[in-house]
């Protein structure tokens, strides 16, 4: 199948490859790129586990075409750290709030949640849980993701992290 | 000796041992998408293969054209049963004794049957290549339901057992028969309910559901026709078994097949069995010469790669007028689906289901099992549970909550009623099991306390008098679930997988300088054994966890187990971790004594080394002792400090917990409220809060799916009706309920560091907390039993049915 060149920004550098029209961008990150982080876990947009961040919005790149992400400014997981290489707010919280466990949804996860504290920095646990809908985890029952995302909150807003009572 | 002027707490809390909520080591780099799953493996000239699956639930095959695919620019191969029986491979044998067609051989059983593999050099080759096979079915009569699968004239799904009446498990009775499973005193008990003061009898059914991990099953399979080696990386469970089965079934010897279970994205159980996909790619390497990778989609995993439950279990109890059971009398028929390809301990047809005494001191019991074949999906698999276990705790709890509505008790009343006492432990269950340990009266009462349950009540009879009069239109329940679990599979004596006793072990080196690394037989799916492992190891010798590097997974390296499920991992292999551990210390303390020259029995343990008693200032870190073990070990003795055992555990364990479920249900919607789900659990010595407490809310919120929704349903025709994520319940942050945890400890007695496991409590216990609060909520408008799972749409339906409705 003849093939077409698509060029995209990921992570901040320029990236280049020759996919054909029909290559998800889950592929051509995981497969062309070598970036693994995003996962695929349903193949029909419901799990989020391939989410990451296209334009400023939180994209599920198992449904989406290679070719239609021309331009594109992208971040994956593999992006997220800081430029220093420590963590960014949203890694630290979820390892110090236990927000996972396989591992396999919290790439997605975090890159949704990033979306969501950029969108609204000072999210309710109501708003976090209607935020982070789009997003399937079959390990941790999301309270400790909530937590997590309530733990980089207050990092990022320079204010002291307050555990809610159980 | 720098370590001598720390205080004692100062070097125990450095060690960050068993009870510490130590941070998880994975999360570096599974937040930093640096985890190494299966699907994220390449390799040079790697192939992709895919199923060719039937539409049908029960066709004969005409026959298969692969000419087409040929064609298909990148399709390089088509495998179908014809090409398998040239290596011995068209079936294969499945754990439970059983045999199942790898693809299909002249007929298919069930929707999506593995009929053909197509090989390409990509996926997207391969799917093309797939649609381009061509079929030809003649459809044959359907059988769904396992009721109507014993029927006289019900047709023939097996013709492959024509003629053979005795399978694995004894005689069959019916040709879509497979086994009847026995336990207990009928005399005894038929005596029992014949001198009966009260009876109930209900039939209580466990729907079929899938477990779901968000990663599916996968795998890459490697031949190096030069060496003869296989290479299978995969999403394994047990990676051991899978090394053994395939070199049985293969005759590659053993040594030279290498199995990595590499980073697993969540097993619930789905990833113990032996499955089509693992095969059909060992094959096409060898076919190829080059590594073939499969990786299935969530469709093909809801609807091909086993199931779960799928139990209709008919439930007698008997008691006396004043509440004291007498006996419990239990048939369950059990749909195994198309191939018996349950995940169970060889022995064991219905795993562990004769728990289904709970947590309740019955004088007499019998139980008998029918498993029956039907057009469905082979399995089942444990789904998060030991073995049948959350189909018993669901089964009795239903059944005891029905009674105490008989009797007009208090479920909870009820139940302390009839608990075995903590003096009664260990305690002799009338189905053959010996509970290990158990307090379960405090466990209740605590829970009982916590949310205040008399007030409850009086709030839920305050509902129905406001119901009654037509002054509201919720209503309300309390769901009470008391679970005893039995985990930790098992002692050699009666537990054994292909004839493999299902003992575990753990290899473990120090390191000159220290530090070291344990090898283990199981393999986290998500549960932190490379956290939790080693913070046994840093409280039994002294070394900080952070000095500690667990692996396991790689067949070559990990000495031989039997794998994660069952909630075995802690029971056996981490028994194992202690008692290596424990041999460790004891060469330790012989370096320490000759290095301090004293003898050995002049020494204390003091947290990270010995010390001679009476002398604090003449001490031997752990530390000093590694190093002196590879610099200057004492005469006559062997240099370096490691160890392996293989733990055989004298018994299961028998964890147990209380759950409480407060819901409110609107009777003209359907529509639920979950108020409050209190959960206690009692899984003896906790190694990690932080990661028991993870593991418990990851399990409720799936007992909080099956109960409410989470299924696996089949038309007249056999088309499963919910075979994606859009049709099959995975609660999301919104749904899913709030939970309150908290616990008591209560030592298993045999176990080396008292631990029971706790990973699958959750679910076992979950389930019926929250169908007894549905049951409670309408059991004010009569009834006895309303049938899981519980969605909006069934609510309105049970409250239609009940007069609820204007």
């Amino acid at each position: 199948m003849a093939k077409t060149h698509v060029t995209m920004t990921i992570n901040g550098g320029e990236v280049e490859g020759l996919v054909e029209p029909r290559t998800l961008l889950i592929h051509f990150l995981r497969e062309n790129l070598n970036l693994t982080g995003a996962h695929i876990g349903c193949e029909t947009t419901h799990c989020g586990a391939c989410t990451v961040d296209l334009n400023g919005m939180s994209v599920k790149s198992c449904t989406m075409f290679a070719v239609q992400a021309e331009g594109a400014k992208i971040t994956t997981i593999e992006g997220m750290a800081n430029a220093d290489g420590t963590l960014h707010a949203l890694q630290e919280g979820f390892k110090q709030m236990h927000g996972l466990q396989c591992g396999f949804c919290t790439p997605g996860m975090i890159l949704r949640a990033h979306r969501l504290l950029k969108e609204n920095p000072t999210p309710t646990e109501t708003e976090i849980r209607f935020g982070i809908a789009g997003n399937l985890c079959r390990c941790t029952g999301y309270q400790n993701i909530v937590k997590s995302i309530q733990y980089a909150a207050a990092k990022i807003n320079g204010v002291p992290f307050k555990e809610a009572a159980e | 000796m720098n370590a001598m002027v720390e205080s004692k707490e100062i070097r125990e809390a450095k060690l960050e041992g068993m009870g510490c909520k130590r941070k998880r080591v994975e999360d570096a780099r599974f937040t930093q998408g640096k985890g190494n799953y299966v699907d994220d493996l390449k390799l040079p000239g790697m192939l992709f293969g895919d199923f060719v699956r039937s539409q049908h639930a029960h066709a004969r095959i005409k026959s298969i054209d692969s000419t087409k695919a040929l064609k298909v620019p990148g399709v390089l191969a088509v495998l179908t049963a014809k090409e398998l029986a040239g290596v011995n491979l068209a079936w294969m044998p499945t754990l439970a004794g059983d045999v199942q067609m790898v693809l299909a051989d002249g007929k298919v059983l069930f929707q999506n049957q593995e009929v053909a593999f197509v090989v390409a050099t990509d996926r997207y080759a391969a799917a093309d290549g797939v649609e381009a096979v061509d079929v030809d079915y003649e459809p044959l009569p359907v059988v769904i339901d396992p009721f109507t699968a014993m029927a006289p004239n019900a047709p023939v799904l097996r013709e492959d057992l024509a003629g053979k009446m005795t399978g694995a498990h004894g005689p069959r009775k019916h040709h879509n028969h497979i086994f009847e499973w026995v336990m207990g005193d009928k005399d005894l008990t038929d005596a029992a309910f014949r001198n009966a003061e009260v009876t109930i009898k209900e039939l209580i059914s466990y729907h079929r559901t899938h477990p779901s991990p968000l990663e599916t099953c996968q795998c890459v399979a490697s031949m190096d026709k030069i060496k003869g080696e296989l290479t299978l990386w995969g999403t394994f469970q047990a990676p051991h078994v899978i090394r053994t089965v395939a070199s049985l079934i293969s005759t590659i010897p053993e040594h030279k097949i290498h199995v990595i279970a590499p980073d697993i994205g969540g097993g619930f159980g789905n990833k113990v069995g032996a499955y089509p996909g693992y095969i059909c790619s060992i094959v096409a390497s060898i076919v190829t010469g080059k590594p073939v990778k499969w990786v299935e989609d969530r469709i093909e995993n809801l609807t091909a790669t086993s199931f779960a439950r799928d139990y209709h279990m008919t439930c007698e109890m008997a008691a006396t007028k004043a509440g004291k059971v007498t006996g419990l009398r239990v048939h369950v028929l059990a749909d195994h689906g198309a191939f018996d390809a349950c995940a169970d301990p060889s022995k064991w047809p219905a795993g562990f289901f004769n728990i289904v005494t709970g947590s309740y001191d019955f004088p007499t019991a019998h139980l008998a099992v029918d498993g029956v074949y039907t057009n469905k999906a082979p399995g089942g698999v444990a789904y998060r549970c030991s073995f049948r276990v959350t189909e018993a705790a669901y089964c009795i709890e239903r059944a005891m909550d029905i009674m105490a509505k008989k009797l007009g008790l208090d479920p909870a009343e009820f139940r302390l009623r009839n608990f075995i006492k903590r003096e009664q432990f260990p305690y002799k269950s009338a189905l053959g099991w010996e509970y290990d340990s158990g307090d379960y009266h405090t466990a209740m009462h605590k829970v009982m306390d916590a949310i205040d349950y008399k007030s409850l009540r009086a709030e839920q009879a305050a509902k129905q008098a406001a119901f009654k009069r037509g002054e509201s239109r919720d209503i309300m329940g309390v769901g009470v679930s008391f679970f005893t679990e039995i985990v930790g599979a098992g002692p050699s004596k009666n537990c054994d997988i292909l004839g493999i006793a299902m003992f575990d072990a753990c290899e473990i080196r120090i390191h000159p300088t220290g530090s070291a690394i344990a090898r283990v037989g199981t393999k986290s799916t998500g549960q932190a054994h490379e956290t939790t492992y080693a913070q046994i190891i840093a409280t039994e010798i002294g070394i900080p966890a952070d000095m500690i590097m667990v692996e396991e997974g790689n067949t070559d390296t990990a000495p031989y187990g039997l794998g994660t499920y069952g909630s075995r991992s802690t029971p056996v292999a981490g028994a194992a971790v202690a008692m290596a551990s424990r041999k460790i210390k004891a060469k330790a303390q012989m370096i320490a004594a000759y290095l301090l020259e004293v003898h050995e029995g002049d020494l204390e343990w003091e947290i990270d080394g010995f010390r001679v008693k009476g002398l604090p200032e003449k001490y031997k870190s752990m530390k000093d002792i590694s190093w002196a073990a590879y610099h200057s070990p004492p005469p006559n003795m062997e240099p370096g400090l490691e160890a392996v055992s293989y733990y055989d555990p004298p018994n299961m364990t028998y964890p147990f917990g209380a759950y409480f479920c407060v819901m409110d249900i609107d009777v003209d919607t359907g529509v639920y409220k979950v108020r409050r789900f209190y959960a206690l659990d009692d899984c003896g010595t906790r190694i990690n809060p932080m990661i028991i407490e993870g593991q418990v809310h990851g399990g409720l919120t799936e007992a909080f799916a099956i109960a409410m929704g989470q299924e696996i349903k089949y038309d007249a025709t056999g088309n499963v009706m919910n075979g994606s994520f859009m049709d099959f319940f995975i609660p999301t942050a919104v749904e899913t309920p709030h939970w309150e945890t908290d616990h008591t400890v209560t030592p298993s007695p045999h176990h080396p560091i008292g631990a029971k496991g706790v990973g699958e409590s959750p679910n076992v216990g979950g389930v019926p907390a929250f169908s007894n609060a549905v049951n409670d909520a309408f059991g004010f408008l009569g009834g006895t039993h309303i049938q899981m799972p519980h969605d909006y749409h069934r609510n309105w339906e049970a409250a239609k049915r009940l007069g609820a409705h204007v």
